[in-house]
Protein backbone atom coordinates (compact mmCIF):
# COMPACT_ATOMS: atom_id res chain seq x y z
CA UNK A 1 0.00 0.00 0.00
CA UNK A 2 1.34 3.41 -1.01
CA UNK A 3 0.66 6.15 1.52
CA UNK A 4 1.11 9.85 0.81
CA UNK A 5 2.41 11.80 3.76
CA UNK A 6 3.80 15.20 4.67
CA UNK A 7 7.18 15.61 6.32
CA UNK A 8 7.63 18.97 8.01
CA UNK A 9 10.95 20.15 9.42
CA UNK A 10 11.41 23.22 11.63
CA UNK A 11 14.40 24.50 13.56
CA UNK A 12 17.60 26.57 13.54
CA UNK A 13 19.26 26.68 10.13
CA UNK A 14 22.54 24.79 9.65
CA UNK A 15 24.47 22.83 7.06
CA UNK A 16 23.20 19.40 6.05
CA UNK A 17 19.54 19.39 7.13
CA UNK A 18 18.12 18.56 3.68
CA UNK A 19 20.84 15.96 3.18
CA UNK A 20 20.17 14.24 6.49
CA UNK A 21 16.41 14.13 6.07
CA UNK A 22 16.62 12.97 2.45
CA UNK A 23 19.10 10.24 3.37
CA UNK A 24 16.86 9.04 6.20
CA UNK A 25 13.90 8.86 3.82
CA UNK A 26 15.94 7.05 1.18
CA UNK A 27 16.98 4.43 3.73
CA UNK A 28 13.31 3.67 4.23
CA UNK A 29 12.70 3.72 0.46
CA UNK A 30 10.42 6.71 0.84
CA UNK A 31 9.99 8.62 -2.42
CA UNK A 32 10.10 12.42 -2.29
CA UNK A 33 7.58 13.96 -4.69
CA UNK A 34 7.77 17.63 -3.82
CA UNK A 35 9.83 19.88 -1.57
CA UNK A 36 9.22 23.45 -0.40
CA UNK A 37 11.91 25.04 1.71
CA UNK A 38 12.51 28.50 3.07
CA UNK A 39 14.29 30.40 5.85
CA UNK A 40 12.06 32.66 7.95
CA UNK A 41 13.96 34.85 10.48
CA UNK A 42 16.72 32.25 10.78
CA UNK A 43 14.21 29.44 11.22
CA UNK A 44 14.62 26.68 8.69
CA UNK A 45 11.25 25.48 7.42
CA UNK A 46 10.78 22.63 4.98
CA UNK A 47 7.74 20.66 3.91
CA UNK A 48 7.95 17.57 1.76
CA UNK A 49 5.29 15.50 0.05
CA UNK A 50 6.42 11.88 0.18
CA UNK A 51 5.12 8.44 -0.69
CA UNK A 52 5.69 5.57 1.72
CA UNK A 53 5.50 1.98 0.54
CA UNK A 54 3.86 0.45 3.60
CA UNK A 55 4.25 -3.10 2.26
CA UNK A 56 8.00 -2.89 2.76
CA UNK A 57 8.35 -0.05 5.26
CA UNK A 58 5.37 0.43 7.57
CA UNK A 59 4.40 3.98 8.51
CA UNK A 60 5.44 3.30 12.11
CA UNK A 61 8.99 2.35 11.05
CA UNK A 62 9.46 5.47 8.93
CA UNK A 63 8.05 7.53 11.79
CA UNK A 64 10.49 6.02 14.29
CA UNK A 65 13.45 6.40 11.94
CA UNK A 66 12.71 10.08 11.33
CA UNK A 67 12.33 10.64 15.07
CA UNK A 68 15.90 9.37 15.57
CA UNK A 69 17.23 11.69 12.87
CA UNK A 70 15.27 14.59 14.36
CA UNK A 71 16.96 14.00 17.71
CA UNK A 72 20.40 13.90 16.10
CA UNK A 73 19.72 17.14 14.19
CA UNK A 74 18.02 18.86 17.11
CA UNK A 75 15.17 19.78 14.76
CA UNK A 76 11.43 19.29 14.98
CA UNK A 77 10.47 16.74 12.35
CA UNK A 78 6.90 15.50 11.94
CA UNK A 79 5.44 12.90 9.63
CA UNK A 80 1.70 12.93 9.07
CA UNK A 81 -0.62 11.31 6.56
CA UNK A 82 -1.49 13.80 3.85
CA UNK A 83 -5.27 13.46 4.23
CA UNK A 84 -5.29 15.36 7.51
CA UNK A 85 -4.24 18.57 5.71
CA UNK A 86 -6.60 18.01 2.79
CA UNK A 87 -9.45 17.43 5.23
CA UNK A 88 -8.74 20.45 7.38
CA UNK A 89 -7.88 23.03 4.76
CA UNK A 90 -10.02 22.25 1.73
CA UNK A 91 -13.82 22.49 1.50
CA UNK B 1 2.43 18.07 -6.43
CA UNK B 2 2.10 19.61 -3.00
CA UNK B 3 -1.48 20.87 -2.98
CA UNK B 4 -1.23 22.13 0.57
CA UNK B 5 0.75 25.29 1.22
CA UNK B 6 3.60 25.24 3.73
CA UNK B 7 1.71 27.97 5.66
CA UNK B 8 -1.28 25.63 6.06
CA UNK B 9 0.99 22.84 7.25
CA UNK B 10 2.65 25.11 9.81
CA UNK B 11 -0.78 26.40 10.91
CA UNK B 12 -1.89 22.83 11.58
CA UNK B 13 1.27 22.04 13.55
CA UNK B 14 0.84 25.18 15.67
CA UNK B 15 -2.79 24.29 16.35
CA UNK B 16 -1.64 21.01 17.88
CA UNK B 17 1.60 22.09 19.52
CA UNK B 18 0.69 25.51 20.92
CA UNK B 19 -3.11 25.74 20.96
CA UNK B 20 -4.07 22.32 22.35
CA UNK B 21 -5.93 21.11 19.26
CA UNK B 22 -6.87 17.55 19.97
CA UNK B 23 -9.71 15.13 19.67
CA UNK B 24 -11.26 15.23 23.10
CA UNK B 25 -12.69 11.74 22.93
CA UNK B 26 -13.22 8.75 20.68
CA UNK B 27 -16.09 6.87 22.27
CA UNK B 28 -17.11 3.37 21.26
CA UNK B 29 -20.82 2.84 21.85
CA UNK B 30 -21.71 -0.79 22.49
CA UNK B 31 -25.18 -2.30 22.72
CA UNK B 32 -25.58 -4.54 25.75
CA UNK B 33 -29.16 -5.43 24.83
CA UNK B 34 -28.25 -9.13 24.89
CA UNK B 35 -26.65 -9.03 28.34
CA UNK B 36 -29.83 -9.20 30.42
CA UNK B 37 -29.87 -11.98 33.03
CA UNK B 38 -31.73 -13.20 36.11
CA UNK B 39 -29.12 -11.86 38.52
CA UNK B 40 -26.96 -8.75 38.63
CA UNK B 41 -23.82 -10.89 38.89
CA UNK B 42 -24.68 -12.84 35.75
CA UNK B 43 -25.60 -9.65 33.90
CA UNK B 44 -22.25 -8.19 34.95
CA UNK B 45 -20.42 -11.27 33.67
CA UNK B 46 -22.14 -11.06 30.27
CA UNK B 47 -21.52 -7.31 30.08
CA UNK B 48 -17.81 -7.77 30.84
CA UNK B 49 -17.45 -10.38 28.08
CA UNK B 50 -19.36 -8.29 25.56
CA UNK B 51 -17.59 -5.01 26.26
CA UNK B 52 -14.04 -6.35 26.52
CA UNK B 53 -14.47 -8.27 23.26
CA UNK B 54 -16.01 -5.34 21.37
CA UNK B 55 -13.47 -2.81 22.68
CA UNK B 56 -10.39 -5.02 22.37
CA UNK B 57 -8.77 -2.95 19.63
CA UNK B 58 -10.16 0.49 20.53
CA UNK B 59 -7.09 1.86 22.30
CA UNK B 60 -4.39 0.52 19.93
CA UNK B 61 -6.35 1.72 16.89
CA UNK B 62 -6.74 5.20 18.38
CA UNK B 63 -3.06 5.33 19.28
CA UNK B 64 -2.09 4.42 15.71
CA UNK B 65 -4.36 7.15 14.32
CA UNK B 66 -2.83 9.68 16.71
CA UNK B 67 0.68 8.86 15.51
CA UNK B 68 -0.14 8.73 11.81
CA UNK B 69 -2.19 11.92 11.63
CA UNK B 70 -0.31 13.86 14.27
CA UNK B 71 -3.47 14.82 16.15
CA UNK B 72 -3.65 13.73 19.78
CA UNK B 73 -6.71 11.77 20.89
CA UNK B 74 -6.96 12.77 24.51
CA UNK B 75 -9.45 10.14 25.69
CA UNK B 76 -10.68 6.77 24.54
CA UNK B 77 -13.98 5.82 26.12
CA UNK B 78 -16.86 3.40 26.04
CA UNK B 79 -20.59 3.90 26.35
CA UNK B 80 -23.14 1.12 26.77
CA UNK B 81 -26.92 0.93 26.54
CA UNK B 82 -28.63 2.41 29.62
CA UNK B 83 -28.22 -0.38 32.17
CA UNK B 84 -31.76 0.05 33.51
CA UNK B 85 -33.16 -0.68 30.05
CA UNK B 86 -31.42 -4.08 30.03
CA UNK B 87 -31.87 -4.96 33.70
CA UNK B 88 -35.61 -5.71 33.54
CA UNK B 89 -35.09 -9.47 33.82
CA UNK B 90 -33.04 -9.08 36.92
CA UNK B 91 -35.37 -9.08 39.91
CA UNK B 92 -32.89 -7.45 42.24
CA UNK B 93 -32.66 -4.27 44.29
CA UNK B 94 -28.96 -3.70 43.84
CA UNK B 95 -27.29 -3.28 40.46
CA UNK B 96 -23.87 -2.40 41.92
CA UNK B 97 -22.40 -5.71 40.62
CA UNK B 98 -23.14 -4.50 37.08
CA UNK B 99 -21.25 -1.26 37.77
CA UNK B 100 -18.32 -3.26 39.14
CA UNK B 101 -18.27 -5.33 35.94
CA UNK B 102 -18.35 -2.13 33.86
CA UNK B 103 -15.39 -0.79 35.85
CA UNK B 104 -13.37 -3.97 35.27
CA UNK B 105 -14.27 -3.97 31.56
CA UNK B 106 -13.08 -0.36 31.23
CA UNK B 107 -9.83 -1.22 32.97
CA UNK B 108 -9.24 -4.24 30.72
CA UNK B 109 -10.00 -2.16 27.61
CA UNK B 110 -7.61 0.57 28.80
CA UNK B 111 -10.17 3.40 28.81
CA UNK B 112 -10.55 6.01 31.55
CA UNK B 113 -14.35 6.17 31.65
CA UNK B 114 -17.32 4.00 30.73
CA UNK B 115 -20.79 5.55 30.58
CA UNK B 116 -24.23 4.00 30.69
CA UNK B 117 -25.03 3.23 34.32
CA UNK B 118 -28.15 5.12 33.40
CA UNK B 119 -31.93 5.28 33.40
CA UNK B 120 -34.53 7.31 31.55
CA UNK B 121 -37.34 8.26 33.90
CA UNK B 122 -38.74 11.47 32.41
CA UNK B 123 -42.25 10.04 32.43
CA UNK B 124 -42.15 7.31 35.02
CA UNK B 125 -39.88 5.09 37.08
CA UNK B 126 -39.94 1.34 36.27
CA UNK B 127 -38.75 -1.40 38.60
CA UNK B 128 -35.31 -1.60 36.95
CA UNK B 129 -35.02 2.19 36.93
CA UNK B 130 -35.83 2.19 40.63
CA UNK B 131 -33.12 -0.40 41.31
CA UNK B 132 -30.60 1.51 39.23
CA UNK B 133 -31.21 4.86 40.92
CA UNK B 134 -31.02 3.17 44.32
CA UNK B 135 -27.66 1.64 43.32
CA UNK B 136 -26.06 4.85 42.06
CA UNK B 137 -24.39 6.01 45.32
CA UNK B 138 -22.79 2.63 46.08
CA UNK B 139 -21.92 2.02 42.40
CA UNK B 140 -20.11 5.35 42.06
CA UNK B 141 -18.38 4.92 45.41
CA UNK B 142 -17.15 1.43 44.52
CA UNK B 143 -15.86 2.23 41.02
CA UNK B 144 -13.37 4.64 39.47
CA UNK B 145 -14.37 4.63 35.80
CA UNK B 146 -18.13 4.22 35.77
CA UNK B 147 -20.29 7.20 34.85
CA UNK B 148 -23.97 7.46 35.60
CA UNK B 149 -26.74 9.58 34.12
CA UNK B 150 -30.48 9.86 34.63
CA UNK B 151 -32.89 11.62 32.29
CA UNK B 152 -35.61 13.26 34.37
CA UNK B 153 -37.29 15.53 31.84
CA UNK B 154 -38.00 15.93 28.15
CA UNK B 155 -39.76 18.43 25.95
CA UNK B 156 -42.21 15.73 24.88
CA UNK B 157 -42.98 14.40 28.35
CA UNK B 158 -42.45 17.36 30.66
CA UNK B 159 -40.57 17.19 33.94
CA UNK B 160 -40.81 14.32 36.39
CA UNK B 161 -40.58 16.38 39.58
CA UNK B 162 -40.64 13.30 41.82
CA UNK B 163 -37.61 11.94 39.94
CA UNK B 164 -35.85 15.29 40.24
CA UNK B 165 -36.40 15.32 44.01
CA UNK B 166 -35.16 11.76 44.23
CA UNK B 167 -32.06 12.53 42.18
CA UNK B 168 -31.25 15.42 44.52
CA UNK B 169 -31.21 12.94 47.42
CA UNK B 170 -29.17 10.51 45.28
CA UNK B 171 -26.61 13.27 44.62
CA UNK B 172 -26.34 13.91 48.36
CA UNK B 173 -25.97 10.21 49.19
CA UNK B 174 -23.29 9.85 46.52
CA UNK B 175 -21.47 12.85 47.98
CA UNK B 176 -21.63 11.30 51.45
CA UNK B 177 -20.31 7.91 50.30
CA UNK B 178 -17.34 9.53 48.58
CA UNK B 179 -16.79 12.27 51.18
CA UNK B 180 -13.15 11.37 51.77
CA UNK B 181 -12.34 12.18 48.12
CA UNK B 182 -14.09 15.57 47.96
CA UNK B 183 -17.35 13.80 47.02
CA UNK B 184 -15.88 12.73 43.66
CA UNK B 185 -18.78 10.33 43.04
CA UNK B 186 -20.97 13.28 42.09
CA UNK B 187 -18.49 14.28 39.36
CA UNK B 188 -19.51 11.06 37.59
CA UNK B 189 -23.27 11.65 37.84
CA UNK B 190 -25.34 13.79 35.47
CA UNK B 191 -29.04 14.62 35.66
CA UNK B 192 -30.42 15.38 32.20
CA UNK B 193 -33.30 16.97 30.39
CA UNK B 194 -33.60 15.82 26.76
CA UNK B 195 -30.68 13.37 27.02
CA UNK B 196 -29.25 12.44 23.61
CA UNK B 197 -28.57 8.90 22.38
CA UNK B 198 -25.17 9.49 20.81
CA UNK B 199 -23.27 11.70 23.23
CA UNK B 200 -19.55 10.78 23.24
CA UNK B 201 -18.75 12.96 26.28
CA UNK B 202 -18.70 11.86 29.88
CA UNK B 203 -20.26 11.68 32.30
CA UNK B 204 -23.47 11.54 30.26
CA UNK B 205 -22.57 9.13 27.44
CA UNK B 206 -24.97 6.27 26.75
CA UNK B 207 -25.45 4.03 23.73
CA UNK B 208 -29.01 4.81 22.65
CA UNK B 209 -31.77 2.44 21.61
CA UNK B 210 -31.73 3.79 18.05
CA UNK B 211 -28.09 2.93 17.42
CA UNK B 212 -26.36 0.05 15.65
CA UNK B 213 -24.68 -2.69 17.74
CA UNK B 214 -21.42 -0.79 17.88
CA UNK B 215 -20.65 2.73 16.78
CA UNK B 216 -17.82 5.27 16.95
CA UNK B 217 -18.70 8.76 18.16
CA UNK B 218 -16.11 11.51 18.30
CA UNK B 219 -16.01 14.67 20.40
CA UNK B 220 -13.86 17.50 19.12
CA UNK B 221 -11.96 19.97 21.23
CA UNK B 222 -10.02 23.11 20.52
CA UNK B 223 -10.96 26.08 22.73
CA UNK B 224 -7.31 27.15 22.58
CA UNK B 225 -7.39 27.28 18.77
CA UNK B 226 -10.55 29.41 18.77
CA UNK B 227 -9.12 31.79 21.36
CA UNK B 228 -5.89 32.17 19.36
CA UNK B 229 -7.82 33.05 16.21
CA UNK B 230 -9.85 35.71 18.06
CA UNK B 231 -6.74 37.18 19.65
CA UNK B 232 -5.15 37.43 16.22
CA UNK B 233 -7.99 39.67 15.00
CA UNK B 234 -7.54 43.46 15.08
CA UNK B 235 -8.78 45.05 18.32
CA UNK B 236 -11.54 46.87 16.47
CA UNK B 237 -12.83 43.81 14.57
CA UNK B 238 -16.62 43.82 14.87
CA UNK B 239 -18.64 40.83 16.06
CA UNK B 240 -19.51 39.79 12.51
CA UNK B 241 -15.80 39.42 11.84
CA UNK B 242 -15.39 37.51 15.11
CA UNK B 243 -18.18 35.10 14.09
CA UNK B 244 -16.60 34.62 10.65
CA UNK B 245 -13.22 33.79 12.19
CA UNK B 246 -14.75 31.29 14.59
CA UNK B 247 -16.69 29.62 11.76
CA UNK B 248 -13.55 29.16 9.65
CA UNK B 249 -11.65 27.65 12.59
CA UNK B 250 -14.55 25.45 13.62
CA UNK B 251 -14.61 24.00 10.11
CA UNK B 252 -10.98 22.92 10.43
CA UNK B 253 -11.41 21.46 13.91
CA UNK B 254 -14.52 19.58 12.82
CA UNK B 255 -12.75 18.16 9.78
CA UNK B 256 -10.07 16.74 12.05
CA UNK B 257 -12.86 15.10 14.07
CA UNK B 258 -14.58 13.80 10.94
CA UNK B 259 -11.32 12.28 9.68
CA UNK B 260 -10.58 10.58 12.98
CA UNK B 261 -14.17 9.30 13.28
CA UNK B 262 -14.14 7.83 9.76
CA UNK B 263 -10.73 6.27 10.18
CA UNK B 264 -11.41 4.81 13.64
CA UNK B 265 -14.73 3.34 12.48
CA UNK B 266 -13.13 1.87 9.36
CA UNK B 267 -10.23 0.28 11.23
CA UNK B 268 -12.50 -1.11 13.94
CA UNK B 269 -15.04 -2.36 11.41
CA UNK B 270 -17.96 -0.60 13.09
CA UNK B 271 -20.38 2.13 12.03
CA UNK B 272 -19.33 5.76 12.20
CA UNK B 273 -21.82 7.58 14.36
CA UNK B 274 -21.48 11.28 14.92
CA UNK B 275 -19.07 14.13 15.42
CA UNK B 276 -19.98 16.18 18.49
CA UNK B 277 -19.15 19.84 17.91
CA UNK B 278 -19.03 20.78 21.59
CA UNK B 279 -16.03 22.94 22.41
CA UNK B 280 -14.75 21.09 25.45
CA UNK B 281 -12.25 22.74 27.77
CA UNK B 282 -9.65 20.98 29.91
CA UNK B 283 -7.97 22.24 33.08
CA UNK B 284 -4.78 22.91 31.04
CA UNK B 285 -3.88 26.60 30.87
CA UNK B 286 -5.08 28.07 27.57
CA UNK B 287 -7.60 25.31 26.83
CA UNK B 288 -10.49 27.33 28.20
CA UNK B 289 -13.93 28.35 26.93
CA UNK B 290 -14.02 31.19 29.50
CA UNK B 291 -10.86 32.62 27.97
CA UNK B 292 -12.52 32.65 24.53
CA UNK B 293 -15.31 34.81 25.94
CA UNK B 294 -12.71 37.04 27.59
CA UNK B 295 -10.79 37.31 24.29
CA UNK B 296 -14.07 38.44 22.71
CA UNK B 297 -14.21 41.32 25.15
CA UNK B 298 -15.68 40.65 28.59
CA UNK B 299 -13.18 41.50 31.32
CA UNK B 300 -13.94 38.30 33.23
CA UNK B 301 -16.24 35.44 32.31
CA UNK B 302 -19.53 36.23 34.06
CA UNK B 303 -19.47 39.98 33.39
CA UNK B 304 -22.54 41.42 31.62
CA UNK B 305 -22.23 40.45 27.96
CA UNK B 306 -20.97 36.94 28.75
CA UNK B 307 -24.22 35.29 27.62
CA UNK B 308 -24.06 37.25 24.36
CA UNK B 309 -20.47 36.21 23.73
CA UNK B 310 -21.28 32.57 24.51
CA UNK B 311 -24.33 32.62 22.22
CA UNK B 312 -22.22 33.97 19.36
CA UNK B 313 -19.48 31.41 20.00
CA UNK B 314 -21.89 28.48 20.19
CA UNK B 315 -23.71 29.46 17.02
CA UNK B 316 -20.58 30.18 14.98
CA UNK B 317 -19.01 26.85 16.00
CA UNK B 318 -22.11 25.02 14.73
CA UNK B 319 -22.23 26.95 11.46
CA UNK B 320 -18.57 26.22 10.68
CA UNK B 321 -18.88 22.65 11.87
CA UNK B 322 -21.97 22.01 9.76
CA UNK B 323 -19.81 22.42 6.65
CA UNK B 324 -17.22 20.04 8.08
CA UNK B 325 -19.39 17.01 8.69
CA UNK B 326 -22.77 15.64 7.72
CA UNK B 327 -22.89 13.69 10.96
CA UNK B 328 -23.32 16.34 13.64
CA UNK B 329 -24.69 14.82 16.79
CA UNK B 330 -24.33 14.39 20.50
CA UNK B 331 -24.60 17.57 22.50
CA UNK B 332 -22.89 19.93 20.04
CA UNK B 333 -22.87 23.04 22.19
CA UNK B 334 -20.07 24.73 24.10
CA UNK B 335 -19.34 23.21 27.51
CA UNK B 336 -18.95 25.46 30.52
CA UNK B 337 -17.86 23.08 33.30
CA UNK B 338 -16.41 25.14 36.13
CA UNK B 339 -13.77 22.80 37.56
CA UNK B 340 -12.54 21.63 34.15
CA UNK B 341 -11.84 25.13 32.85
CA UNK B 342 -9.05 27.26 34.39
CA UNK B 343 -10.71 30.47 33.14
CA UNK B 344 -14.03 29.55 34.79
CA UNK B 345 -12.26 28.77 38.06
CA UNK B 346 -10.50 32.13 37.95
CA UNK B 347 -13.79 33.91 37.22
CA UNK B 348 -15.44 32.27 40.24
CA UNK B 349 -12.48 33.08 42.48
CA UNK B 350 -12.55 36.70 41.36
CA UNK B 351 -16.25 36.95 42.17
CA UNK B 352 -17.20 37.53 38.51
CA UNK B 353 -19.15 34.32 37.99
CA UNK B 354 -21.92 32.87 40.14
CA UNK B 355 -24.45 30.07 39.91
CA UNK B 356 -27.19 32.34 38.61
CA UNK B 357 -25.02 33.60 35.73
CA UNK B 358 -24.09 30.01 34.86
CA UNK B 359 -27.80 29.22 34.69
CA UNK B 360 -28.32 32.10 32.26
CA UNK B 361 -25.41 30.84 30.16
CA UNK B 362 -27.06 27.40 30.10
CA UNK B 363 -29.84 28.91 28.02
CA UNK B 364 -27.50 29.47 25.07
CA UNK B 365 -25.19 26.44 25.17
CA UNK B 366 -25.37 22.84 26.31
CA UNK B 367 -24.97 21.12 29.66
CA UNK B 368 -24.88 24.31 31.66
CA UNK B 369 -24.65 23.63 35.37
CA UNK B 370 -21.65 21.40 35.02
CA UNK B 371 -18.98 20.41 37.54
CA UNK B 372 -20.07 22.91 40.15
CA UNK B 373 -19.00 22.35 43.74
CA UNK B 374 -21.55 23.61 46.26
CA UNK B 375 -21.57 23.54 50.07
CA UNK B 376 -22.01 20.06 51.52
CA UNK B 377 -24.90 21.15 53.74
CA UNK B 378 -27.00 22.42 50.82
CA UNK B 379 -30.53 21.03 51.42
CA UNK B 380 -31.70 18.34 48.98
CA UNK B 381 -34.68 20.53 48.07
CA UNK B 382 -32.34 23.34 47.02
CA UNK B 383 -30.33 20.92 44.89
CA UNK B 384 -33.60 19.72 43.35
CA UNK B 385 -34.53 23.34 42.67
CA UNK B 386 -31.23 23.96 40.87
CA UNK B 387 -31.62 20.76 38.82
CA UNK B 388 -35.23 21.59 37.92
CA UNK B 389 -34.28 25.12 36.80
CA UNK B 390 -31.64 23.67 34.45
CA UNK B 391 -34.20 21.14 33.18
CA UNK B 392 -36.86 23.82 32.67
CA UNK B 393 -34.52 25.73 30.36
CA UNK B 394 -33.98 22.55 28.33
CA UNK B 395 -37.60 21.47 28.24
CA UNK B 396 -39.01 24.85 27.22
CA UNK B 397 -36.29 25.56 24.67
CA UNK B 398 -36.27 22.07 23.19
CA UNK B 399 -32.60 21.45 23.93
CA UNK B 400 -30.41 19.29 26.13
CA UNK B 401 -29.51 20.64 29.54
CA UNK B 402 -28.01 18.93 32.54
CA UNK B 403 -26.74 19.44 36.03
CA UNK B 404 -23.61 17.92 37.53
CA UNK B 405 -23.49 19.33 41.05
CA UNK B 406 -21.07 18.26 43.74
CA UNK B 407 -22.26 19.07 47.29
CA UNK B 408 -18.81 18.56 48.80
CA UNK B 409 -19.24 17.10 52.26
CA UNK B 410 -17.77 19.25 55.02
CA UNK B 411 -17.02 22.17 52.68
CA UNK B 412 -18.47 25.66 52.71
CA UNK B 413 -18.57 28.41 50.08
CA UNK B 414 -15.05 29.62 49.34
CA UNK B 415 -13.37 26.31 50.24
CA UNK B 416 -11.47 24.44 47.55
CA UNK B 417 -12.01 20.92 46.22
CA UNK B 418 -9.80 18.92 43.88
CA UNK B 419 -10.57 15.74 41.96
CA UNK B 420 -7.45 15.62 39.79
CA UNK B 421 -6.96 14.85 36.13
CA UNK B 422 -9.55 16.06 33.65
CA UNK B 423 -12.11 16.60 36.40
CA UNK B 424 -9.96 19.42 37.73
CA UNK B 425 -10.39 21.48 40.87
CA UNK B 426 -12.80 24.23 41.86
CA UNK B 427 -13.81 26.68 44.53
CA UNK B 428 -17.03 25.79 46.36
CA UNK B 429 -19.71 28.17 45.07
CA UNK B 430 -22.32 29.97 47.09
CA UNK B 431 -25.93 28.79 46.82
CA UNK B 432 -29.07 30.83 47.45
CA UNK B 433 -30.20 30.58 51.07
CA UNK B 434 -33.86 30.90 50.10
CA UNK B 435 -35.77 27.64 50.23
CA UNK B 436 -37.25 25.71 47.30
CA UNK B 437 -38.79 23.10 49.61
CA UNK B 438 -42.49 23.94 49.15
CA UNK B 439 -42.25 23.84 45.37
CA UNK B 440 -40.17 20.67 45.25
CA UNK B 441 -42.27 18.83 47.85
CA UNK B 442 -45.37 19.28 45.71
CA UNK B 443 -43.90 16.63 43.43
CA UNK B 444 -45.87 15.35 40.45
CA UNK B 445 -45.09 16.15 36.86
CA UNK B 446 -44.64 19.48 35.18
CA UNK B 447 -46.68 19.02 31.99
CA UNK B 448 -44.95 19.12 28.63
CA UNK B 449 -44.92 22.60 27.13
CA UNK B 450 -47.23 23.64 24.31
CA UNK B 451 -44.14 23.81 22.10
CA UNK B 452 -43.90 20.01 22.25
CA UNK B 453 -47.14 19.58 20.27
CA UNK B 454 -45.61 19.59 16.84
CA UNK B 455 -47.36 16.79 15.01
Amino acid sequence: MKTRAIVSVLGADRVGIVAAISAALAEQEVNIEDIRQTILSDVFSMTMLVTIDEDTHPFEDVHAHLATVADELGMQVTLQREDVFRFMHRV
Amino acid sequence: MLHISPEEIVETLLMVQQQHLDIRTVTLGISIGDCGADTADEMGRRLYEKVTHAAERLVPVCEAIEREYGIPIRNKRISVSPVAAVAGRCACDDLTPVALAMDRAAETAGVDFIGGFSALVHKGVGAADDALIRSIPSALAATARVCSSVNVASTRAGMNMDAIARMAHTVKETAALTAEADSIGCAKLVVFANMVEDNPFMAGAVHGAGEADAVINVGISGPGVVRAIIEALPDDADLTAVAEAIKATSFKITRAGELVAREAARRLGVAMGIVDLSLAPTPAEGDSVAEILEAMGVERCGAPGTTTALALLNDAVKKGGAMGTSSIGGLSGAFIPVSEDAGMVRAVQDGALNLEKLEAMTAVCSVGLDMIAIPGDTPAETIAGIISDACAIGVINNKTTAARLIPAVGKVAGDHVSWGGLLGAAPVMDVSRWSSARLINRGGRMPAPLGSLRN
